[in-house]
C-alpha cells in the first residue's frame, strides 16, 4: 500500500503529510512532483496545503493545471481516494473535483489557531473511525476558506450527507463565533458524489501527536488505511 | 447632483516587481501561450459617485485614489468615467 | 519567452580575468555623474572617507565605484560606528560553530545537529510602505539562515511602534503584521513568537525585527566565501529591478519628510520564489557543486560579491551585462546596488555549471553565470568586457574606517531617571481600575491578534506556540527541543541604557528557562538613533557594555546579529532598542512547560527576589500617568542566574507546573496572565502579595529575577526544599481556583480587602481585547497624509 503526495511549487504541508503517514500512521508515502506524469501506482492521493503557485490569481488556479493533475483527474474518476487539505481543498475545487469555491475568509485576515469539528458523516472512507457528532480539535491557517457554493449545491451537499466537517465550538454546537471564516453552512469539508474526494481546510497532518497539542486528525489518516487494506488496491 | 460611474484601475508601478504577473506569465507559457510579452496584475474598483458634473465625479475619485484606494508608494491608477450618467435608482 | 535583458551575453565564457581588466583603470562610463564634493556627500562619504577611497584605489573613483563604496562603507555594511563597540561581546563558547561576520551564527545542539539563527531590522523600509517593508525583513532573514546550509523551521519577531490611537500607527502596525504573516505563511515557516512594545518613543519611527531560526546537520554547514580561482559566478533566482537602489545607505540615514519623496523603489517580495529558492539552494548545497552561496541583501550583488571575495582573500570579476535584470537599460551602478529581493550570489565548481542550472531550472529558477573567481585580490566589475569598477576587495570589505565616537549622557534622561515618583503613586486611588487597564494596555495584554495571523503550526514540530513565555520547537529525531524569545524593554534602555541591556539578556534567559530550555546563545539587533549625536552614542556604548556583562555570566554568547542606527524621525530618536534574541535547548522535550495555571486547587508561588515596588519606567506609569520616567530595576545577574538554574532544576524534576517570568506589569499582570491562559479555560485565582513596598509597587512593581510558578498541593514540601537547595527564595501566594471562578489579589499582609476581585471571565475579557478593541479601525492612512 502506498500513498502519493503531491508537491507543487509553493506546497509547505507536503513534508508534514509524508511525515504523519510514515512515521506515525506507519504506511508508505511518497512524494510526487507537479511534473510527474505518473503516479506511481499509488492506492491514494493527498494534495497538501500550502500556496501553490503563491496563490497568485486565485488559490489554486494554477496548480490545477499540473501534469501531475491531469493523473490526479484519472484517479478519482477510477474511484481512487483522493484528499484535498487547505491549498489541496481549493485546487480541487478549482479542478472540478469538488462543486463550489474557497472565497477569502469573511474577517479578510489569514486564520491560524485551532478550531472545532463536528464530524457530520462518519460512514465515509476518510471518516470511518470516527463516531457521528465527535468533535475534534485541530489547527487551521488560511486565508481563503470561506466555502462558498450556489443554493442548490449546498443543499444537495446537505442531502446527501457530503458535508463531512462542520465548525463548531468546544461543545459542538454551530454558532457564528465558531466559523473562522464566514463559509457557508459552517464547511469545514466535503465529499464528491461518489465519495471517494474530501476537501478540507483544517489540517488533520498537524493533529497527529499528543506532543502537537491534539491527535485528533490522526482518524482521517487511519480511516483511508483502513479502507485500502480492505479494498483491492485502486487503479492508477 | 447625479450618480456617476467611475472604474479606477490600480496597477503596480512600472519597474516594481509584480510577483503575481510573474507567476501568471509563467503558468500561461506553460499552457502553451507563447508571444506574451508582458502580463501585469492589478485590481479595478467600480464607483458610483454623486456629483454635479462628470469633471467633479473624476475629481472626487481622484481624491479616494490619492487617500485610499491606490498606495502611492507602489500603485498607480487610471480613472475611467463610463460616460453615462447613471440614472437616479438603477 | 523573451526577457528583458541585453543580448549577447550569454554566449560569452566566463570571465576570468586573466584577459580581460586586470590593469586596467577603468575609464569614466559616459553618461555617468562627474565625482564632486556634492556627489560625494550626497553618497554618505565624510571628506576623509573619501580621501581614504582615494588612497585606496591610487585614483578618483569612476561613478560606479563611488557607489559601490558608499554601500559598502554604510553603518548598515560597514557598521563604522559600531564596530569598535561590537568587539566588546563575547562571541565564543565551545558549542559556537560561527561565531559573527557570517550570514548567520551557528551552535552544536548535538547529536550531529547544528542551529544556524540570527535576527535582523527592517525599520527603515517598513516606515515606508509597511507591508513590503516587514514581508522583505522576514525574507531577508530566511535567506541569510538557508545560505548556511540549514532549513528555516521558525521565526520570530520583534516589534515597536506608536501609541495605537494613532491613526498612522494602526496603518503601520497592521501593514507590518500581515507583511510578516503573509510572506512566512507563504514560505512555510511557522511564526513561534516575540514581542511588540507600543509607546510613543516609536512614533513615526517603527522597528520590525526578524529572527530565523534555522536547523542543519552539522556537516552540511556552508559559508559564504568565494575560493578557487576560475569557479563560477552564478546569479541565481529572481531578476535585477531598480528596487531599493541605495537601501543600505537609505538605512543608514535618519527619516525625515522628504524621505518620503527621495525614497528609494519600494523592494517588493516574492515568498512563492522565496520558497523555490529556498528548497534550491538546499539542494545546491548538499550537491557538493557549489562552494560558497551568499544572499543578495544589503548592496545586492556589490556586497554578496565583494564580501565573499574579501572572506576567502580571493578575488573576483563579474560582467554586469550578463546579469539577468527585468528593465533596460540598468547601469552598472543600478545593477551593483539593486536590492531586488530573492536573489542569491553562488560559487559553482568550474565545471558544474549546468548541474547547477539542473537542480534550477527544476525549481523554475534563473541562474547565470556573471563572473568568476580571481587570484589577485581584486573587486572587478565589467561592463560587457569594459572594467568600470576595480576595486581591492579587502580594503573595500574590511577597511571601512570605524569610530568610536564622543559619548555623553542627555540631561535630560538623566532628570527623568532622578524624578521622584511618590506622588504618582500617592495619586493612585483604584488599585482594581489600575490592574484593568493595565491589562487592556496592548503591552500587557494579549497578543493573539497578531500570532493568529501567523502560521504557527505548519513543519508539525511547534511544541509552544506563540504567546507563551518563548517558543518552542522539537528536534526531529531526537528528544530535544529548542526554545526561541526576543526581549527588551526600551524604556528601561532608554532611562539606563547599561542596565535595560542587562535586562534584556537576563529576562530573554528567563523566558528560555520558564519553558524548560537552557539558554545557549543570543543573536542581538542593536536599533539607535544617529550615533553622531553623543547621547545616541553614549546609550549605544552603555547599552552593548551591559550587554556583554550580561552575556558573559549567562554563558549566551552573542554569535551575529545587526546593528540599525538613525531611528531617527525628524531629529527625534527611538527609545534604545537592543533587542535580544536567545536560543535555547531542552534536553527532553516532554519536559516543556507552559506559563498557564493547570488545575484548580495547586499552589501558586513565587520565586526569587524580593518584590521592592520598582516602578521606574514600569507600563503601570505610562498608563495610568503617561510618564516614562525614573529608574528602572535594579537587577543582580548573579542571583538572576541561581534563580534560573533553581526554576530549570524545578522544571526538570517535573515539579513545577507551570512557569511565567514576572515582569512587565508586575505580579497582579503575570497573575493574571497564567489564569487566563490562551483563553480556553481560564482559572481564578486566590492570592496574597507580601513585600516592604506599598500595595501600587506590590501589584505592579516590575523588579527583576522573579518567577511564577505553580505545582500541585502534594509538591509543595519538595518545591520549597529544592528552592532552598538552590539558594533561591519561594514565597507561597495563594492557590489556583476554578473555571468561571473569582480572580482576587490582596496586597501586602496587612491587607483585610481584596486589592483586585474580578470575576475571572472580565479578565480575560480584557486581556484578549486589549488590541482587537484599539483595531477596530485602520484607516489606510497613506505615508503622505500626516498621522491622524
Amino acid at each position: 500500500m502506498k500513498i502519493s503526495v503531491i508537491t507543487f511549487p509553493g506546497s509547505n504541508c507536503d513534508y508534514d503529510c509524508y511525515k504523519a503517514l510514515r512515521d506515525v500512521v506507519g504506511v508508505d508515502a511518497e512524494f510526487r512532483w507537479h511534473k510527474d506524469r505518473e503516479l506511481g501506482g499509488a492506492d491514494a492521493v493527498i494534495l497538501p496545503g500550502g500556496f501553490s503557485y503563491g496563490d497568485y490569481l486565485r488559490a489554486g488556479s494554477i496548480a490545477r493545471f499540473s501534469p501531475i493533475m491531469e493523473k490526479v483527474v484519472e484517479f478519482a474518476a477510477d474511484g481512487g481516494p483522493v484528499l484535498g487539505i487547505c491549498n489541496g481543498f481549493q485546487i480541487l475545487c478549482e479542478a472540478g473535483l469538488l462543486p463550489g469555491a474557497l472565497l477569502r475568509n469573511e474577517g479578510l485576515t489569514f486564520q491560524s489557531h485551532d478550531v472545532h469539528l463536528r464530524v457530520e458523516n462518519a460512514e465515509t472512507l476518510f471518516t470511518s473511525g470516527y463516531q457521528k457528532g465527535q468533535v475534534l480539535r485541530m489547527p487551521i491557517a488560511h486565508g481563503e476558506g470561506n466555502y462558498h457554493a450556489d443554493t442548490e449545491t449546498l443543499s444537495r451537499l446537505e442531502g446527501d450527507g457530503r458535508i463531512v466537517f462542520r465548525y463548531v465550538n468546544a461543545e459542538g454546537e454551530t454558532t457564528p463565533w465558531a466559523n473562522p471564516n464566514g463559509s457557508a453552512h459552517h464547511i469545514a469539508g466535503i465529499l464528491n458524489e461518489p465519495g471517494n474526494v474530501l476537501g478540507m481546510m483544517p489540517h488533520p497532518e498537524r493533529a497527529v501527536e499528543e506532543i502537537l497539542g491534539s491527535t485528533d486528525g490522526l482518524g482521517i489518516f487511519t480511516s483511508l488505511v483502513e479502507h485500502l487494506s480492505a479494498t483491492a488496491p485502486a487503479p492508477s | 447632483m447625479s450618480r456617476h460611474r467611475v472604474e479606477v484601475l490600480i496597477r503596480p508601478r512600472p519597474g516594481l516587481l509584480d510577483p503575481e504577473g510573474k507567476a501568471i506569465h509563467h503558468a500561461l507559457a506553460s499552457l502553451g501561450f507563447q508571444g506574451v510579452e508582458e502580463v501585469r496584475g492589478g485590481k479595478s474598483v467600480s464607483l458610483e459617485v454623486e456629483a454635479k458634473d462628470p469633471a467633479e465625479a473624476r475629481e472626487r475619485a481622484e481624491e479616494m485614489c490619492r487617500k485610499l484606494l491606490a498606495n502611492p508608494v507602489m500603485e498607480d491608477y487610471e480613472i475611467q468615467m463610463a460616460g453615462d450618467d447613471v440614472p437616479e435608482g438603477a | 519567452m523573451r526577457h528583458q535583458e541585453r543580448s549577447g551575453a550569454e554566449g560569452a565564457g566566463p570571465a576570468t580575468g586573466t584577459e580581460t581588466g586586470r590593469g586596467e583603470a577603468p575609464e569614466p562610463r559616459p553618461g555617468d555623474p562627474e565625482i564632486t564634493p556634492e556627489v560625494v556627500d550626497e553618497h554618505g562619504l565624510s571628506p576623509d572617507e573619501y580621501d581614504r577611497v582615494v588612497e585606496i584605489l591610487g585614483r578618483t573613483p569612476t561613478f560606479t565605484e563611488l557607489g559601490v563604496f558608499s554601500a559598502m562603507w554604510s553603518e548598515h555594511c560597514g557598521y563604522k560606528n559600531s564596530k569598535r563597540l561590537l568587539r566588546l561581546l563575547p562571541t565564543e563558547a565551545p558549542w559556537v560553530i560561527q561565531g559573527p561576520g557570517e550570514n548567520a551564527g551557528v551552535i552544536d545542539i548535538g547529536e550531529g545537529l547544528a542551529l544556524a539563527f540570527k535576527i535582523e531590522s527592517h525599520n527603515h523600509p517598513s516606515a515606508v510602505e509597511p507591508y513590503q517593508g516587514a514581508a522583505t525583513g522576514v525574507g531577508g532573514i530566511l535567506r541569510d539562515v538557508f545560505t548556511m546550509g540549514a532549513r528555516p523551521v521558525a521565526v520570530l519577531n520583534s516589534l515597536r511602534f506608536g501609541d495605537l490611537d494613532s491613526g498612522r500607527v494602526r496603518y503601520l502596525f497592521a501593514g507590518v503584521v500581515k507583511g510578516i504573516g503573509d510572506y512566512g505563511n507563504c514560505v512555510g515557516i511557522p511564526n513561534i513568537g516575540g514581542e511588540v512594545h507600543f509607546d510613543r518613543g516609536y512614533e513615526g519611527n517603527p522597528l520590525v525585527n526578524a529572527m530565523c531560526l534555522g536547523l542543519m546537520k552539522r556537516e552540511d554547514l556552508i559559508r559564504g566565501e568565494a575560493e578557487g580561482v576560475g569557479n563560477v559566478l552564478m546569479a541565481v533566482g529572481a531578476r535585477t529591478g531598480r528596487d531599493g537602489i541605495h537601501g543600505a545607505t537609505f538605512a543608514s540615514e535618519e527619516l525625515s519628510e522628504d524621505s518620503e519623496a527621495s525614497r528609494p523603489q519600494v523592494q517588493v517580495g516574492d515568498p512563492f520564489t522565496e520558497k523555490l529558492l529556498l528548497e534550491a539552494s538546499l539542494e545546491l548545497i548538499r550537491s557538493g557543486h557549489i562552494v560558497g552561496i551568499q544572499d543578495m541583501g544589503a548592496a545586492g550583488l556589490t556586497s554578496s560579491a565583494s564580501e565573499m571575495a574579501g572572506r576567502s582573500g580571493s578575488g573576483v570579476e563579474l560582467d554586469t551585462a550578463r546579469v539577468p535584470v527585468r528593465e533596460p537599460g540598468m547601469t552598472p551602478y543600478e545593477i551593483l546596488l539593486s536590492e531586488s529581493q530573492e536573489r542569491m550570489l553562488v560559487v559553482a565548481k568550474k565545471g558544474r555549471e549546468p548541474q547547477v542550472r539542473e537542480i534550477l531550472e527544476r525549481w523554475e529558477l534563473e541562474a547565470k553565470a556573471i563572473g568568476a573567481v580571481t587570484d589577485d585580490g581584486a573587486f572587478r566589475v565589467l561592463e560587457e568586457g569594459r572594467v568600470v569598477a576595480d576595486i581591492p576587495a579587502l580594503p573595500l570589505t574590511e577597511g571601512c574606517p570605524t569610530y568610536e565616537r564622543e559619548g555623553v549622557e542627555s540631561p535630560e534622561v538623566i532628570g527623568l531617571r532622578e524624578t521622584d515618583l511618590t506622588p504618582y503613586v500617592d495619586k493612585e486611588t483604584d488599585l482594581e481600575e489600575a490592574f484593568l487597564e493595565l491589562l487592556s494596555s496592548p503591552n500587557i495584554g494579549s497578543k493573539r491578534w497578531i500570532y493568529e495571523q501567523y502560521d504557527t503550526t505548519v513543519r508539525t514540530q511547534t511544541v509552544v506556540r506563540p504567546g507563551g513565555s518563548a517558543g518552542v520547537i522539537r528536534v526531529r529525531g531526537t528528544r530535544k527541543g529548542i526554545a526561541a524569545t526576543t526581549d527588551c524593554n526600551g524604556r528601561y534602555t532608554y532611562l539606563s541604557p547599561r542596565r535595560g541591556a542587562m535586562i534584556a539578556v537576563a529576562e530573554a534567559a528567563r523566558n528560555l528557562v520558564c519553558v524548560g530550555a537552557l539558554p545557549t546563545a543570543v543573536t542581538n539587533n542593536l536599533n539607535f538613533g544617529n550615533p553622531l549625536k553623543p547621547e545616541i552614542y553614549f546609550q549605544l556604548r552603555e547599552a552593548v557594555l551591559g550587554m556583554a556583562e550580561a552575556c558573559r555570566l549567562f554563558e549566551t554568547p552573542v554569535t551575529g546579529g545587526n546593528v540599525s542606527l538613525y531611528n531617527e524621525t525628524n531629529g527625534k530618536a527611538v527609545y534604545p532598542t537592543p533587542v535580544v534574541g536567545m536560543v535555547g535547548v531542552l534536553e527532553d522535550i516532554h519536559r516543556v512547560t507552559t506559563h498557564h495555571f493547570q488545575e484548580e486547587g495547586d499552589v501558586i508561588v513565587l520565586l526569587g527576589g524580593e518584590t521592592h515596588g520598582a516602578l521606574g519606567g514600569s507600563e503601570w506609569l505610562y498608563v495610568r500617568h503617561g510618564q516614562v520616567a525614573g529608574d528602572p530595576p535594579e537587577v543582580d545577574l548573579l542571583e538572576e542566574r541561581r534563580l534560573q538554574h533553581g526554576v530549570l532544576a524545578l522544571i526538570e524534576r517535573g515539579i513545577v507546573r507551570s512557569a511565567l517570568d514576572c515582569s512587565e506589569g508586575g505580579l497582579a499582570c503575570a497573575l493574571a496572565t497564567a489564569a487566563v491562559g490562551e483563553g480556553e479555560a481560564p482559572l481564578g485565582v486566590d492570592a496574597e502579595v507580601e513585600g516592604k513596598a506599598g500595595p501600587v509597587g506590590l501589584l505592579f512593581g516590575e523588579d527583576q529575577g522573579r518567577v511564577l510558578v505553580s505545582c500541585r498541593p502534594g509538591d509543595e514540601g519538595e518545591l520549597h526544599r529544592m528552592a532552598k537547595n538552590h539558594g533561591i527564595a519561594a514565597r507561597r501566594l495563594g492557590t489556583v481556583g476554578g473555571p468561571r471562578g473569582m480572580f482576587t489579589v490582596r496586597a501586602g499582609t496587612a491587607a483585610t480587602a481584596d486589592s483586585i476581585r474580578v470575576p475571572v471571565d472580565e479578565v480575560a475579557q480584557v486581556f484578549f481585547d486589549a488590541i482587537p478593541h484599539r483595531m477596530k479601525v485602520v484607516e489606510a492612512s497613506r505615508p503622505s497624509s500626516a498621522s491622524t
